[in-house]
């Protein structure tokens, strides 16, 4: 039992750990990707001394920037929600990681141990859940921070994230007809079925198209470009984080680009067959290595997308939402149940 | 005392105290907050009964979707922060004491009447198996209890139309 113990809490600091370096270096690759699409160079000149290093220590650089900034709560806000929205938006993201499984099982020192630090067997509904607890910390953000701006972003936020979790919801479904369990463990072993661990959710007949549903509203929820108007910036200068400096600015932002990696686990958990992939029954020690190289395939296409298209206007996001998402992932569940009444 | 005894405290503590705070709380916006605390303890009550799917529920469902239109609307309504206090009504104060002891009285007839003793206590690795998984509860939602549950959805199906005949406008 102590030994169980002792291992969660060392997985659950790893995880930890690898999560904030990762969401350090997704910010460098952000603007690195920015550049390359729009012609430009990027950041490079930060580095070690004399060595360059392609502007690699540049996350540091800003971490250290943004803890010396002036941190301000402005004398109309309301003092506590203000300083407590960061965190209640932080904890959550932070939280969703440990249901994902991001590798089989490996030995170390004559010990087999799980590459997941937990299994549930509502995992999924437990990411769900943690998803609908982190609009609280945008709610709040907007409205304690008594600005005008912060509160229509806020309320934005909110209207979106609610809209579009019904969409996000029900295109889980359709994976979960076929899965027949919430337990994504599970959902990810099941998908090691064909030659060459390639039996993905995404190359089975509706799933496909339940991808690019399931892509759409992740990406709403995640409030990335296109569907950026909680902080829409031509408009409402920075939305729910206007106010906000110093390190609590970087809580959102951290909570912004955790949630960015968490959707393209789940995503990459649900249709491309999590750490499964060539060899990995022989050499499970490349389970991490794919489910690395899938997660940040995804966050890849995720920025691609941020700097080609533009963003959308909000009578437009809601038309999007309720009158074609929604509907589009009820007739995929018809479709999956109907397939899988008939051809399994 | 078992590890799930202490959690059990500690939730119960944390629900009864939110619980209060919603109702001696003047803004609006903490009393909602707290609601939402009680609801998240209570959350982690029902996960120390190894009911996971029902705490997962709860969580989407009340905390997620419910509270945030709470907030929504009184974000939108933007209520002052120092209330004026409620005397319009003095005399129904004073009817409030012997609600409360009626609310007692029963509270400690059931008591009595069900010593908490004698519930049936199921063995927690099958309870694990048994009780709140999703399948236990799909199971029993579309076998034992399929047309409650069917009545139960007509039944939100008609509120829904019905918000929505209320909340159109003349002329649309």
């Amino acid at each position: 039992m102590t030994n169980l113990l002792l291992e969660w809490v060392i997985k659950t600091i790893v995880i930890l750990l690898i999560l904030v370096t990762a969401v350090a270096y997704v910010t460098l690759m952000e603007r690195k990707v920015m550049a390359f699409i729009q012609m430009r160079v990027g950041p490079n000149r930060v580095g070690l001394g004399k060595f360059k290093l392609w502007g690699l220590m540049q996350p540091l650089a800003d971490g250290v920037k943004m803890i010396f900034k002036e941190d301000i709560v402005p004398l109309q806000a309301n003092r506590w929600l203000y300083i407590f929205a960061p965190a209640l938006s932080l904890i959550p993201a932070l939280m969703t990681f440990i249901v994902i499984p991001y590798g089989s099982e490996i030995t170390v020192f004559g010990r087999t141990i799980q590459l997941h630090v937990t299994r549930m067997n509502v995992g999924l509904l437990y990411v769900l859940a943690l998803t609908s607890v982190g609009v609280y910390g945008i709610v709040l953000a907007g409205w304690s921070s008594n600005n005008k701006y912060s509160l229509l972003g806020g309320l934005r936020s909110s209207a979106q994230m609610i809209s579009y979790e019904l969409a996000l919801g029900l295109s889980i479904v359709s994976v979960l007809l076929y899965a027949g369990t919430l337990d994504l463990v599970y959902i990810v072993e099941q998908q090691s079925v064909w030659p060459g661990h390639m039996g993905w959710n995404i190359f089975r007949f509706p799933l496909m198209f339940v991808f690019i549903i399931f892509y759409i509203a992740s990406l709403a929820e995640t409030n990335r470009t296109p569907f950026d108007l909680p902080e829409a910036d031509s408009e409402l200068v920075a939305g729910y984080h206007t106010e906000y400096s110093s390190m609590k600015f970087v809580m959102f932002q951290m909570a912004e680009y955790l949630n960015l990696i968490t959707a393209s686990s789940i995503a990459t958990t649900l249709f491309f067959g999590g750490w499964n992939g060539p060899f990995v029954g022989r050499l499970p020690i490349l389970g991490p290595v794919y489910f690395t190289i899938k997660v940040l395939a995804l966050i890849f296409l995720a920025m691609w997308i941020r700097y080609t298209v533009p963003r959308f206007r909000y009578d437009q996001l809601m038309r999007f939402g309720w009158k074609f998402l929604l509907p589009a992932s009820i007739v995929n569940i018809i479709i999956s149940s109907t397939v899988i009444l008939f051809w399994r | 005392m078992t590890s799930e005894k202490a959690l059990f405290i500690v939730f119960a503590v944390i629900a009864i105290a939110s619980a209060l705070n919603i109702i001696l709380q003047r803004n609006p916006m903490y009393s909602a907050l707290s609601l939402i605390g009680t609801l998240l303890s209570l959350s982690a009550l029902y996960l120390t009964v190894r009911a996971q799917f029902i705490a997962a529920i709860q969580i989407v469902v009340y905390a997620g979707a419910i509270m945030v239109l709470f907030i929504f609307v009184i974000m939108l309504l933007n209520v002052p922060t120092v209330q004026p206090q409620i005397e319009k009504q003095k005399g129904l104060r004073y009817l409030a004491i012997p609600f409360a002891g009626a609310l007692i009285a029963e509270m400690f007839f059931i008591l009595r009447r069900v010593p908490p003793r004698s519930l049936p206590v199921v063995a927690s690795a099958l309870a694990d198996q048994a009780v709140g998984t999703t399948w236990s509860i799909g199971v029993g939602l579309f076998t034992g209890y399929l047309l409650p549950f069917e009545v139960t959805s007509v039944l939100i199906l008609m509120a829904v139309v019905g918000a929505m005949v209320l909340a159109r406008r003349e002329g649309d």
